[in-house]
């Protein structure tokens, strides 16, 4: 049962081949058996999975099941589930128990999906390794001794390891991509707006959306298509009606225009990477695409911009966890100083507190000009590069990340290193664009991905182009050896 | 050596929504702590705002109301500082685009004269909790009921150059944002309050001094006293051979002093940014049109229509227009009894206003209604009772004894209008007191007021006062 997709499941489900229940066990036995070597969940939610699994299975005997009623899933750590802890990867919300759900898992119980637990991730989002989890590192299913990416590395692990058959995401650099590239499955962060941010702790909120993991951009559609839609609690969401996106998997791909950034097959891209992602193109091209250059001439900027705007929004959005109302508070605090001091340096690691002084620094009095509103500028300027090359093209495709998955503990002292991993996928957060990663292939045992980007809410094509891919290709259906 | 002092104003007007700028939670005043306060206002992981649009009609009624421009595209900003009643570590506030733009008052001084002072801009802010220090053993407690609460901070431009300029600035504001309906005006609740930026100058001198703000006044009162204080203080300071700094200072209305609260080299940098949660908020010509079309009637209209439609003396309309409640009333009693506008104005601002004072009450609720007091008013205009026998009647009104009409018959306060009755008690009057008579008719004029008071006495003030004058008149000469 754990090796069949969200459709397959959906299916079985609907033809009572097994029930929720027997789903679910199944699958929390596998994560019983397997998380202890991959650390991809930091809290398993058993007894209320199965009694969502069985209450799934009545509303099926009461033929009010939707497709999704009974398939199991995992909620990345970040989004806030009523009643569960969410600790966002930190120490500071070890023991913090949400008091009501994000629209996202309200959206996906609403479906009926039953939620098997919270995974691993970066602390705070912040990261690319997942090695900046409070709760260790998360490891790569393809190989354990590599990163899974992040900073959504429990959510991709997971569906990796067949420990659950899809997961939520969040994606603020490349947080769904890199780790869908890294571990070998798919992920899509959609267009900014498209999916509520209402209970999904902030990073960095103009940068910050929530998407799904699946292995297949069809699971990935169905995902989605509960997920999206306008909240009247996000002020930044928007109201445009969600498409049928499983409707619009099948589409032929003939005449379809793809372009090719030359900026991202330039230095910096692993050679032997790029051997996989040309063969994909080729693929494409089979499959009727056309092929053309194109140029993202300020791509270069974007991490620096990123790098500027993503903490100056995080040392805001994290002035919250101070130790007053909930999360961590330091022992004894000896006056209102020392309470917020200790609090705050018990309660986030390094990477957190290094992204705190960064923003907190570019928005300061006589550097707000040269850090915070030059990366708006630069932001526009990637913006319009964007929107000149989709006036030529249809979607535009390149490697989501310059290397296969790396090492654990090999960038860990280097930052720069570890923030160029999110080189190609940044400038994306950056413009609001959707974008997706797809499976297209290995370096030795690690997975390569494609990615793929749209035009504003132009999901629909990018789920369509990647299925017809995994139609003609196997690369998402390779299983884990281990995880078999 | 001559000095001029600098006053520019900061106030912080609450506006009058039933929910919070950002939540849906309550803003009613006086709940237990932390019981009006959801998820959003406890800052909670997770949680985004949502702008509430009863509050952006309410700036831009009031923008529109001081002829200021009203900005089509205004940004909500961050300002960024740690406090325990603060719970997100930032106020969300406009800052570099405010909804209200340039804009201005026009003050009636005490001397007669006005002065137009201009507003720099008005601004959409939410109120941060409160900290409450006693009856927690050494803590600290926090009260997050306030945290949220829409304000409208309204920035005057340093035109006013005394304390009482301040103060008629500050209570001319206050009657038009309640006259709008955007606030309560209660400032003990803390709905209106003031900061004030005071500085002093050689008259003459182009250069401002250097200002001190002095924080948190919520009274007319404080505003007055405390910048007469601040000025004494910096005008001795600079004679003394000191130098003003600029600071913050809290006035401390026991000791009748301001002192210092922190200084520059402390304040907070507040690392504004835009509010990534909020998108610009665009407001387009639907919508002022709309509020424009809602806007009452202004006080300084209102005013001058009195005087012209009711033939009211300035210092009346002055005072009837005080309040929207106020003039309300007013008309209402003119239009119940038909006219008689100069009576009904002293019978408003007379005696309602006396009993309204002595009990401590609003207009609004006074137990005689404008009906109720034209009744009264008709049975003086037909002469049914005096104007003196009307306070009595009054008296019973307000406590509640039934309808004038009623009154007047129980009572037995009718007004003897029948001359003869009126000729027999005079007869009686002047029998009973030949000396006096004898003494008047000697030329002692004087003395006809107490020949009508002894009239008045007799007939237990029902007598008609005009007949007893002239049949008074009449007979005394005979």
């Amino acid at each position: 049962m754990h090796d069949k997709t969200i459709a397959q499941l959906s299916a079985g489900l609907a033809a009572g081949e097994f029930s929720s229940e027997e789903l679910t066990r199944a699958l929390l036995e596998r994560i019983e058996q397997f998380n202890p070597s991959l650390n991809a969940f930091i809290t398993v939610t058993d007894e209320a999975a199965l009694s969502q699994a069985r209450a799934a299975d009545q509303r099926r005997r009461q033929g009010q099941a939707e497709p999704l009623t009974g398939v199991p899933i995992a909620q990345k750590d970040i989004f806030c589930t009523d009643g569960v802890r969410t600790s966002c990867g930190s120490r500071m919300l070890d023991r913090f128990i949400a008091p009501y759900n994000a629209t996202v898992v309200d959206k996906l119980n609403a479906a009926g999906m039953v939620m098997l637990g919270k995974t691993n991730m970066d602390e705070f989002a912040m990261g690319s390794s997942n090695e900046t989890s409070f709760y260790g590192p998360v490891r790569n299913p393809w190989d354990l001794d590599a990163v899974p990416g992040g900073s959504s590395g429990g959510s991709a692990a997971a569906v990796a390891a067949r420990l659950a058959p899809g997961a939520t995401g969040t994606d603020t650099g490349g947080s769904i991509r890199q780790p869908a590239a890294l571990c070998g499955i798919t992920g899509i962060k959609p267009t900014y707006g498209r999916v509520s941010r209402w209970g999904m702790i902030a990073y960095a909120s103009s940068l910050d959306q929530g998407g799904p993991f699946a292995r297949t951009a069809e699971d990935c559609a169905l995902l989605l298509g509960a997920m999206a839609g306008f909240d009247p609690r996000d002020s930044t969401s928007v109201n445009q009606p969600v498409p049928d996106y499983v409707a619009a998997l099948d589409q032929p791909l003939t005449g379809v225009k793809i372009g090719l950034p030359k900026e991202y097959f330039g230095d910096g891209l692993d050679g032997s990477v790029a051997h996989v992602v040309e063969a994909a193109i080729t693929e494409y091209q089979a499959l009727g695409a056309q092929i053309v250059e194109v140029s993202l001439p300020n791509s270069r900027l974007a991490i620096p911009a990123y790098y500027v705007i993503a903490p100056a929004e995080c040392s805001s959005n994290l002035a919250r966890f101070d130790g007053v109302r909930y999360g961590h508070r330091c022992d004894q605090p000896k006056d209102l100083l020392d309470l917020y001091t200790r609090s705050r340096a018990e309660g986030f690691g390094a990477e957190v507190t290094r992204r705190i002084l960064v923003g907190t620094f570019a928005l300061s009095a006589g550097y707000y000009d040269a850090y915070y509103l030059k990366a708006q500028q630069i932001r526009r300027l990637i913006s319009e590069d964007f929107q000149r090359v989709f006036a030529q093209v249809d979607v535009i495709a390149g490697p989501t990340s310059p290397t296969v998955a790396f090492n654990l503990g090999e960038k860990v002292d280097d930052p720069i290193t570890m923030y160029l991993s999110d080189i190609y996928t940044i400038a994306v957060n950056l413009a609001g664009l959707p974008g997706l990663s797809l499976p297209v292939g290995f370096v030795g045992q690690r997975p390569v991905g494609l990615q793929l980007i749209g035009n504003y809410f132009a999901e629909e094509r990018l789920l369509n182009a990647a299925h017809r891919y995994q139609q003609a290709t196997d690369w998402h259906r390779r299983t884990p050896t281990a995880f078999a | 050596m001559e000095w001029e002092t600098v006053i520019g104003l900061e106030i912080h007007a609450q506006l009058a929504t039933s929910s919070k700028i950002f939540s849906g939670a309550s803003t009613a005043y006086g709940a237990e702590p932390n019981t009006q306060a959801c998820a959003i206002d406890l800052g909670m992981p997770g949680v985004l705002p949502v702008l509430n649009q009863q509050a952006v009609r309410m700036a831009a009624v009031f923008g529109l109301a001081i002829g200021a421009e009203i900005a089509r595209r205004s940004v909500f900003a961050r300002k960024n500082y740690f406090y325990p009643d603060l719970p997100k570590g930032y106020q969300i506030s406009q800052y570099e685009l405010p909804i209200v733009q340039k804009g201005q008052l026009t003050v009636d001084l005490e001397d007669g004269t006005s002065k137009v002072i201009g507003i720099t801009r008005a601004h959409l802010e939410e109120d941060a909790g409160k900290s409450l220090h006693e009856d927690f053993q050494g803590s600290s407690g926090i009260d997050l009921n306030r945290a949220g609460t829409p304000l409208l901070e309204i920035v005057s431009e340093p035109d006013l150059r005394s304390a009482k300029e301040a103060v008629a600035y500050m209570k001319k504001l206050h009657q038009m944002v309640v006259y709008l309906g955007i606030c309560d005006g209660n400032m003990q609740e803390g709905s209106f309050r003031c900061d004030a930026n005071v500085s002093v100058r050689h008259q003459g001198d182009p250069k401002l001094g250097t200002r001190a703000e002095i924080k948190n006044l919520n009274s007319f009162r404080f505003v007055e006293r405390a910048i007469e204080f601040e000025i004494e203080r910096q005008i001795d300071l600079i004679e003394s051979g000191g130098k003003v700094v600029q600071e913050t200072r809290l006035y401390d209305p026991d000791k009748g002093e301001t002192r210092s609260m922190r200084g520059k080299e402390e304040a907070n940098d507040y690392r504004y940014f835009p509010d990534p949660d909020l998108l610009p908020l665009v407001l387009d010509e639907a919508f002022i049109a709309a509020a424009r079309a809602g806007l009452p009637e202004l006080p300084d209209a209102k005013k001058q229509r009195f005087i012209q439609q009711y033939g009211l003396s300035s210092y009346d309309a002055a005072v009837l227009t005080t309040s929207r409640a106020l003039s309300d009333y007013y008309e209402a009693t003119v239009s119940a009894l038909g006219g008689e506008a100069k009576l009904c104005a002293n019978w408003v601002m007379g005696d309602l206003s006396a009993f309204l004072n002595k009990e401590n009450r609003e207009i609004t609720e006074s137990p005689v209604s404008p009906v109720q007091l034209a009744g009264l008013l008709r049975r003086i205009q037909d002469r049914t009772i005096s104007g003196k026998i009307a306070k009595d009647v009054f008296e019973a009104l307000w406590a509640g004894e039934g309808e004038t009409d009623a009154i007047i018959e129980k009572r037995g306060l009718k007004q003897i209008t029948d001359s003869s009755a009126i000729e027999k008690v005079i007869a009686e009057v002047i029998a009973a007191n030949p000396e006096q008579l004898a003494q008047y008719r000697g030329g002692k004029d004087k003395l006809f007021a107490f020949f009508v008071g002894q009239v008045m006495k007799a007939s237990k003030g029902k007598a008609n006062p005009q007949q007893v004058n002239d049949l008074l008149l009449e007979k005394l000469k005979e």
